[in-house]
């Protein structure tokens, strides 16, 4: 190697080879169908011919006399003896064939009428435009003579009339088409002419385009184009010894078809009309189009998108002792990657101890200054590092602290890829901190994620700036923090700051120290440590935060609190100089979205502190959760009587009002609602009768819950989950412990099935609630069959339109990050298209302000008041 | 018949006008890009013809944004 040559692309230029062309660029002619001879060496004249370039190493090309790495590979030809029409271009030539006189090659209407034409079209539609013209046209009006309009019979047959035009015939009337015609159609002449639309010589692809394979047993298996290719040559051949030994016209043209055939599917083995050629294992051949389209095609399999070094996929698990910011990598990983580190005499010594050191973080690789790479053995370890100096480079394993890129797919936004620091753990998996998971939108059933170790220093600092969670806790896309505590770590902070949670001071110490905290608060006058003392130590001194609850918010939406604070707690939670003095800590004050506290805590007193905080509650938490049991049993979901009564009368006067209404129906009194009909009023009365019963229900569980379950013992029957927003909601406990209620399918009852109904345990024509997935049944007591298999037809469209919305909504994704991706925000405010550097908007969105910096689109002025109100200088 | 009414006071249509040429001069100087990088407009737009604005003219558009209440844009006549 080491003869590399550099050139600069100056253009490329598009367009039709002409036959010259072809043969000139051609090394070799093709004339034998074979490949290899019995030897196994190359045939000459055959569809591998060494002038093609060569594919087996040792061998040496017989055009440039290279080897396999270095030989570019050069064309052949293959001369057809009779020419077949360019599948991919039949449409164009049924235009020209159209729009000139086969006799003369002038075009078919007059002169003013040719000129009209050009000047009202662009060159891209003239052609087409002179062929709609000229199709209708019976004389010439140049030389009188008489035609017919050609029809062209997909892919490749054209008629002129019920007279079939062969290929010939078709090269001799566009051979006639004069130059100066085709420069006014918007053609080069020189680049294009019309008969070469006709192949008469087709090109071969060099050898190295498609390499033959050789399996284990030895046998050789050809590349789908070679196949193809021989084909071609071999009917031509069989063309050509009919048409000598003279055989009748009728077989000529049968071979003469099959030719074009054979050519056809070569370009593309799509064409529609064409039976796609197959292998003779019946696997449908990829020919030429076939590689270069769509998603596994060349352009966006190898070209757009491209496999990258130093990278790695593993399944992820969560780790709550990791911090934010970091990434557990498996040791195996971490032993096979390295980092180069570049030896100068200020690091000399470190260098040295990795290249001296046998095991773990050890140098792998070092590389001289001239490039010369060498492995790290036994045997030479001495050596090398008796000469490692300045100007080497060392590779050496990663260790803790490595920079390295974390994502998963799809990236849908710039959160998908964050830059974390590495902790080389034991395991086979990949682990992430769970507050990360919102952003990457993942979670540990089975997702994998991939990691890109950089090598540079410039990709190191850029990562480091840009792309650390710490910089993207708010999401630019709705102002609101995306990297947040979730799920248990939620219902642990909400059990912590229960205002009757209290702890001896061992606990205290315990949970105080797994958070990294060795100083305790203040006792209570029993000698305890309240959970919100405790939490309050977590705080910034001099926090000051008043947000209502989501616990609040349930109580206040059954009237068992009021929006002034009044309530069993207070449904407004209050920190004052930096101590949690009123209410809970819960989804509304550090989950995702809306998060309150760690809103506040980023946008006042910076990333640091907010990363700090759910690293200490994610510790914390942790702890807190082995001290409390915590699970749910089904003697939790037990309701007193009464209220199960009063359960069974709101159904059972829903249901009553539901009769009434198909009643009302089957009698032709019902009054339908205006602008529909009466069938669908119906419907719709039905389902909002129920649905009004369900939420009654609803609440008056809810009211139920609240009122009963929030206490020391009870919340631990997982309540605390739903009563904190941290995983269910009081619709699931509707479903659990009150009514499983209305299916539905389409957001309409479900009605498809039998003949007028939906499964043959109902009478034809029932249209009752429970002939239409009303289950009266909840989850806790089980449902019925036929309550079970109406849910069953609603999950499944469920699980359809998942699949269906995600495919919709991927591919509109991906056009529009096409249309946009090189828009740039600019300094000066204004959003530029980069590559041809025109302004698209004169403010970045209008306003230039930055949605990141901004709270749900609003600037956060409660914080620039704090701040100013402290003193504190920006 | 009432007098013939202006498009131009459509409440759909942004308040618009054509700049000077010292203000286009000022305009491409601010934002250092020739006039062609500026959006554009067509000449047979109801808005150009209204206004009597020739190709190269450039016309300043003052438009309601949802997000930021106005929003001034600058299209060049093509």
């Amino acid at each position: 190697m080491g003869m590399v040559t550099r050139k600069t692309i100056g253009m490329i230029k598009f367009g039709i080879l002409s036959p010259e062309m072809i043969r000139k660029m051609s090394a070799v002619e093709v004339k034998v169908a074979e490949t290899y001879d019995d030897d196994g060496f190359p045939i000459e004249g055959g569809l591998m011919d060494p002038h093609m370039g060569v594919a087996d190493p040792g061998l040496r090309c017989k055009t440039c006399g290279q080897k396999m790495n270095r030989c570019p590979g050069h064309f052949g030809h293959i001369e057809l003896v009779r020419p077949v029409i360019h599948s991919e271009y039949a449409r164009y030539v049924e235009y020209f064939l159209n729009a000139f006189c086969p006799k003369c090659g002038k075009p078919l209407v007059s002169e003013q009428e040719f000129a009209e034409i050009i000047a009202e079209n662009p060159p891209k539609s003239r052609l087409k435009a002179l062929a709609k013209k000229g199709s209708s046209v019976k004389n010439c009006p140049h030389c009188g003579a008489e035609r017919n309009a050609v029809r062209l019979d997909r892919p490749t047959n054209f008629f002129e009339g019920d007279k079939r035009v062969w290929p010939t015939e078709i090269r001799e009337r566009l051979e006639k088409i004069h130059d100066t015609d085709l420069e006014r159609l918007g053609f080069n002449p020189r680049d294009f002419r019309p008969e070469w639309l006709v192949v008469t010589v087709l090109p071969v692809p060099p050898v190295t385009v498609r390499p033959s394979i050789v399996l284990e047993t030895g046998e050789r298996a050809e590349d789908d184009l070679t196949h193809k290719l021989a084909d071609i040559v071999r009917i031509n051949q069989r063309l050509r010894e009919n048409i000598d030994a003279g055989a009748p016209q009728l077989i000529v043209e049968d071979l003469w078809d099959l030719l074009q055939y054979h050519v056809t599917t070569y370009f593309n083995n799509e064409t529609s009309g064409a039976p796609p050629a197959r292998h003779r294992s019946g696997r449908i051949l990829k020919t030429i189009i076939q590689r270069l389209k769509g998603k596994e095609g060349r352009f966006r399999y190898n070209l757009s998108g491209k496999r990258v070094n130093f990278a790695g996929r593993a399944v992820i698990t969560p780790d709550p002792m990791l911090s934010i910011d970091e990434v557990g990598v498996p040791d195996r990983m971490a032993n096979i990657i390295t980092v180069p580190l570049h030896v100068t005499e200020w690091n000399l010594e470190e260098a040295k101890r990795y290249v001296a050191s046998k095991e773990y973080p050890r140098a792998l690789y070092v590389i001289r200054p001239d490039g010369t790479r060498l492995k790290v053995t036994d045997a030479n370890r001495e050596e090398l590092l008796e000469e490692l100096a300045p100007g080497y480079t060392v590779e050496r394993q990663v260790v803790d602290g490595d920079i390295v890129l974390f994502n998963r797919q799809p990236s849908l936004h710039r959160m998908s890829m964050f830059a974390l620091k590495v902790r080389v753990l034991p395991g086979k998996t990949l682990r992430i901190q769970p507050a990360i998971c919102p952003p990457y939108n993942a979670d540990f059933d089975g997702d994998e994620m991939n990691i890109h170790f950089l090598q540079t220093k410039e990709a190191q600092a850029e990562a480091r700036e840009l792309m650390v969670p710490t910089k993207h806790i708010i999401s630019p896309r709705y102002g609101g923090p995306i990297i947040a505590l979730t799920k248990d770590y939620i219902t642990a902070l909400f059990i912590l700051t229960l205002p009757w949670t209290k702890f001896t001071k061992e606990e205290a110490m315990d949970l105080l120290y797994a958070a990294g905290i060795t100083e305790l608060p203040e006792p209570e006058e029993d000698g305890t440590i309240s959970g919100r003392a405790i939490f309050s130590m977590l705080l910034p001194p001099d926090m000051n935060l008043k947000f209502p609850s989501t616990l609040g918010k349930h109580l206040v939406s059954v009237g068992l609190a009021d929006k002034k604070g009044n309530g069993p707690i207070s449904p407004i939670t209050v920190i004052k100089d930096g101590k949690l003095v009123e209410g809970v800590i819960d989804k509304a004050a550090v989950g995702t979205g809306k998060g309150k506290l760690i809103d506040y805590m980023v946008r006042r007193y910076g990333e640091g502190v907010a990363k700090d905080f759910m690293n200490r509650v994610s510790r914390l938490a942790n702890r807190l959760l082995y001290m409390f049991g915590f699970t749910i049993s089904y003697h939790s979901l037990k309701i007193p009587e009464e209220l199960d009564r009063k359960i069974d009368e709101i159904i059972e006067k829903a249901l009553e009002k539901v009769y009434e209404y198909i009643k009302q129906y089957e009698e032709g009194r019902l009054e339908p609602i205006p602008g529909r009909g009466v069938e669908e009023s119906l419907e719709t009365y039905i389902m909002v009768t129920l649905g009004q019963a369900e939420k009654e229900i609803q609440s008056l569980l809810q009211k139920y819950l609240l009122e009963t379950k929030l206490d020391p013992v009870h919340i631990l029957d997982n309540f605390a989950q739903i009563f904190s927003g941290a995983r269910g909601s009081f619709a699931n406990i509707k479903n659990l412990m009150g009514v499983q209620g209305q299916a539905a399918v389409r957001e309409k009852r479900p009605h498809r099935g039998f003949y007028q109904r939906v499964t043959s345990h109902f009478k034809r024509g029932d249209i009752g609630p429970f002939a239409r997935g009303f289950a009266r049944s909840n989850l806790r007591d089980g449902l019925t069959v036929n309550e079970l298999f109406f849910w069953g037809m609603g999950g499944r469209m469920g699980e359809v339109d998942k699949g269906v919305s995600t495919q919709i909504t991927g591919y509109y994704y991906r056009r529009l990050s096409n249309a946009m991706m090189d828009l740039l925000a600019f300094p000066d405010g204004t959003v530029r298209e980069v590559t041809r550097d025109t302004i698209v908007q004169f403010a970045f969105g209008d306003d230039n302000l930055n949605p990141q910096k901004l709270r749900h689109g609003e600037v956060p002025l409660d914080v620039l008041y704090d701040e100013i109100k402290a003193g504190e200088k920006r | 018949m009432a007098a013939k009414k202006s498009i131009l006071d459509h409440v759909l249509v942004p308040k618009c006008r054509v700049l000077t040429e010292q203000e286009v001069e000022e305009l491409l100087k601010k934002y250092g890009i020739p006039k062609d990088a500026l959006p554009k407009i067509l000449a047979d737009d109801p808005v150009v013809k209204e206004l009597g604005a020739k190709k190269g003219d450039v016309i300043e558009f003052i438009r309601n944004s949802p997000i930021s209440g106005k929003a001034i844009y600058y299209r060049v006549v093509v």
